[in-house]
């Protein structure tokens, strides 16, 4: 059947049990923490824990294996940009230059350049699978309530949880156009050339579209019908009030983001430098 | 005589888009409590007419309204679309589409939260209403996890929760199988009588509706009120027939055996009209309708052999299906939502491989042709004609197919030229397709298969929301073009369509081929028709009460001179 990628994947684990709002703020908490920091220990550490929340959460990484790999595509380009570009960032940022392999002009590889990517690398790891865990275990539901209750206006928040909402919808839709495209000889196989693929592309990007604005018309029909938008507030039949593991997990992730400024920033310098 | 609840005076809409009105003269009153029937053809102003009613007009749709509409004694001409919410409950048309909570009770407490009830009060409410539209139990299940007629009563309790005073259904036997069709009208009818709310439906499947009583049917056309009578008075005038409303169909036969339908009668249900003298005539037209029980030539077309699909290692979705299916045949695969028809067309069409079994066509093996080979030699309409068209002038989309393969501009112009003659679209050829309308893209879709040449043409519900003029017109188009040699294969859930255009029908339930047998055998087989969610015509009921021996034959010629009356109507 078809792969629904960032979909709600229910199970029973603590992390589940926290509400929305909770992991919603335990999320730009920790973002914040490996935003802020280079500093290798703490990436370090926060990649550890991360790697425990994962196992806490009962998501096994295949269910996600697939929005991984394309994160992990970006991560390579990113990378490999990063030295094309500036090939002695790290020694700018360090102030030493250990050569390690001479290169054509600018292009030596250094320890500290190399270290410096560990350290990009390291945040990505440390991120990304928070990020995913926070779509994965939020069940769709209480979405749009914790964004609410964090202060984005109710009508930005449910817009996004059903934007979030018609994904899979969307994705059928366009399984169903292309087939019915593919029916009638459109090629979208490598056997086409480039130019062609993309013009047959738009012959299911514009039946898509199309489709889309029916499905958007009708429910926001429904919506104004049942009475969307008409007060300052509304309340939500989905929420669930903060219970003791709501409280710990925010503290906790609050001493983990001071900790991690206070490491950080204690020498005065957002990198830690083993080089000197 | 009760209060009136719903005045329209004078009344009067014109789209802001558009240069004449879609309503002129609106004069109806509903009264507390009535249960009222609302028909008209495609394009009459009935759906203008129900989103003046719950307000979606003029405020989402921008208009002028000329004449006055009062509800409850007051006249509504400034409120919003919430203050109208509140006393109209409208339940659209798509069951799939309305929702907007991801759980059963979600979407039934919507109106609540954005009326900022408190939670304690609404769950309590919510538990209250899903009560009322038998879903107790189901609050925390998927909305996507439930039937089409679980759907609807959901979609009834999000307007029920409310406690609106009047209930308007736009179309609600839109995309349901006969038997969830007729639960839903039980449903509808149950509500009514427990909670005494004024009902207003809109559809165009009068037969259905008449399943439980209405008390007065309004027929539209062209914007205005053709007629406001009791169903017993409107089934004795030619009104229906006038304005392209299908009449039912033992109404019909009764007016072809000569018989006079008066009010007195009780003609609004197979069950309650009295047939008197009409016994007689109906057997003498029996026996003056020719019977030609014509065979047909049999060549080898598109066959099945045990053929098995499952998605991965997920229980089988079609299981073990054989038919076989001869060149120039025209059937139709019909069976409950979900059971599998729309599986079995994606297997033949390639789009997805069977687990098991063998596709051939012709003769030949087929089972491993890719979509793009099989193309050439079956095509698909799909439902929805939005889903295929992606050109802006109807010449373009239907030369579409033929460009791709790579076929000489000339070859195109002239086939495409003479598809589009075919089916009725010569005249529009440089038209863009946004202009037409459901109908007419759906012919459009047609015509873009069609061009390719394919020997079977496979359509997916190819008369879905169209009324019975179109209706009649698609499927005397399809009647053409099956005599030209083309085998044509109707997925549908349209008992009528079955009956009288497909001599045999394949019943699919749960996956597995039921029966496989004249449509008329099985449109009269209480086993089958509750297995498969069909539903009874009124025509073997009718038979039956008029006393004759073989109820069977007469449904068959009744179709078989059916089709000869409209063929020259049309």
């Amino acid at each position: 059947m078809a792969v629904e990628m960032l979909s709600f994947i229910d199970r029973k684990s603590p992390i589940h049990q926290l509400t929305g709002a909770t992991k919603l703020v335990c999320f730009l908490l920790w973002s914040f923490a490996a935003m802020l920091t280079y500093d290798t220990r703490i990436l370090v550490l926060l990649f550890i824990a991360s790697l425990l929340i994962f196992k806490i959460s009962k998501i096994k990484v295949r269910e996600i294996a697939f929005i991984l790999i394309l994160i992990l595509t970006f991560l390579l380009i990113n990378n490999i940009a990063i030295y094309v570009f500036a090939p002695q960032q790290g020694v700018a940022i360090y102030g030493t230059k250990h050569i390690l392999l001479q290169l054509v002009g600018n292009y030596d590889v250094t320890a500290e350049q190399l270290f410096y990517h560990l350290n990009i690398t390291l945040k990505y790891f440390v991120v990304i699978p928070a990020a995913l865990l926070f779509i994965v275990t939020t069940n769709p539901s209480e979405f749009a309530s914790s964004l609410n209750r964090i202060g984005v206006s109710y009508r930005i928040a449910y817009a996004v949880s059903i934007a979030l909402r018609y994904i899979p919808d969307i994705q059928r839709d366009y399984r169903t156009i292309a087939l019915a495209q593919q029916a009638r000889g459109v090629d979208l196989s490598r056997k086409e050339k480039l130019p062609t693929r993309i013009k047959n592309a738009a012959s299911i990007v514009l039946p898509l579209i199309f489709s889309s604005l029916d499905r958007i018309e009708i429910i926001s029909n429904v919506m104004d019908l049942r009475g969307f938008g008409k007060n300052k507030k509304r309340t939500w039949y989905r929420n669930r009030p903060f219970q003791k593991g709501d409280y710990i997990a925010i503290s906790l992730l609050l001493l983990l983001l001071i900790i991690s400024l206070v490491v950080t920033f204690y020498d005065g310098n957002r990198f830690y430098n083993p080089f000197v | 005589m009760g209060k009136p609840i719903i005045e329209f005076e004078n009344f009067g809409f014109k789209y802001r888009s558009q240069v004449n009105p879609t309503l002129y003269d609106i004069n109806l009153t509903i009264e507390e409590g009535e249960k009222v029937l609302i028909v008209g053809p495609s394009g009459s102003g009935k759906s203008t007419l129900a989103h003046c009613l719950n307000g979606l007009a003029p405020n989402s749709y921008k208009g002028d309204i000329t004449g006055s509409l009062k509800i409850k004694g007051e006249s509504v001409a400034t409120q919003d679309v919430f203050e109208r919410s509140k006393l109209v409950g409208t339940v659209l048309q798509d069951p799939d589409s309305q929702f907007i909570g991801l759980t059963v009770g979600e979407d039934i407490a919507f109106s609540l939260e954005n009326d900022c009830t408190s939670q304690a009060n609404m769950l309590d409410r919510v538990e209250e209403v899903s009560h009322m539209v038998d879903m107790e139990g189901y609050l925390d299940s998927s909305i996507h996890q439930l039937s089409g007629g679980q759907r609807q009563r959901v979609a009834l309790g999000g307007v029920m929760v409310d406690d609106v005073d009047i209930l308007l259904f736009d179309e609600p036997l839109a995309n349901l199988d006969p038997a969830t069709g007729k639960h839903a009208i039980s449903l509808i009818d149950r509500i009514k009588k427990e909670t005494n709310k004024t009902v207003v439906i809109i559809e165009h499947r009068l037969e259905d509706i008449l399943y439980r009583t209405v008390d007065r049917i309004i027929v539209v056309n062209e914007g205005r009120i053709v007629k406001d009578a009791t169903p017993n008075q409107l089934l004795a005038t030619s009104v229906l027939d006038d304005n392209s409303i299908r009449e039912p169909l033992y109404i019909k036969a009764l007016k072809y055996a000569g018989c006079e339908i008066t009010p007195e009668i009780q003609p609004e249900n197979i069950n309650s009209i009295q047939l008197y003298s009409c016994k007689n005539q109906l057997v003498e037209w029996f026996e003056s309708v020719n019977f030609d029980a014509n065979s047909k030539h049999v060549e080898p077309g598109l066959e099945l052999k045990n053929v098995s699909f499952s998605y991965q290692s997920d229980q089988e979705i079609i299981s073990n299906v054989s038919f076989s299916i001869s060149k120039g045949e025209m059937v139709s695969i019909v069976g409950k939502n979900g059971a599998g028809k729309s599986t079995l067309s994606k297997l033949i069409c390639g789009f997805e491989k069977p687990s098991a079994g063998k596709i051939l066509l012709g003769g030949e093996e087929i089972t491993n042709n890719t979509i793009k080979e099989r193309a050439s030699k079956i095509g698909m309409v799909m439902q929805n004609p939005n889903h295929m068209i992606s050109k802006h002038l109807i010449f373009d989309e239907v030369a579409f197919g033929l460009k791709l393969n790579g076929i000489t501009e000339d070859e195109i112009k002239e086939r495409v030229e003479k598809t589009l003659k075919l089916c009725g679209l010569h005249p529009f050829r440089n038209w863009p397709i946004s202009a037409l309308s459901f109908g007419q893209k759906k012919r459009v879709t047609i015509a873009s298969i069609l061009v390719m040449e394919p020997e079977v043409l496979i359509l997916d519900e190819p008369t879905a929301g169209q009324d019975f003029r179109h209706y009649t017109e698609i499927m005397e188009f399809l009647i053409e073009l099956n005599h030209l040699g083309v085998t044509i294969i109707m997925i549908t859930h349209d008992m009528h369509l079955m009956l009288e255009y497909t001599p045999r029908a394949i019943v699919i339930a749960n996956g597995e081929k039921i029966a496989d047998d004249t449509a008329v055998n099985i449109l009269t087989d209480e086993v089958i028709i509750s297995k498969a969610n069909l539903k009874e015509t009124s025509l073997f009921e009718l038979a039956i009460r008029a006393g004759f021996k073989n109820p069977r034959e007469f449904v068959q010629r009744f179709i078989d001179y059916d089709r000869e009356v409209r063929r020259t109507w049309q």
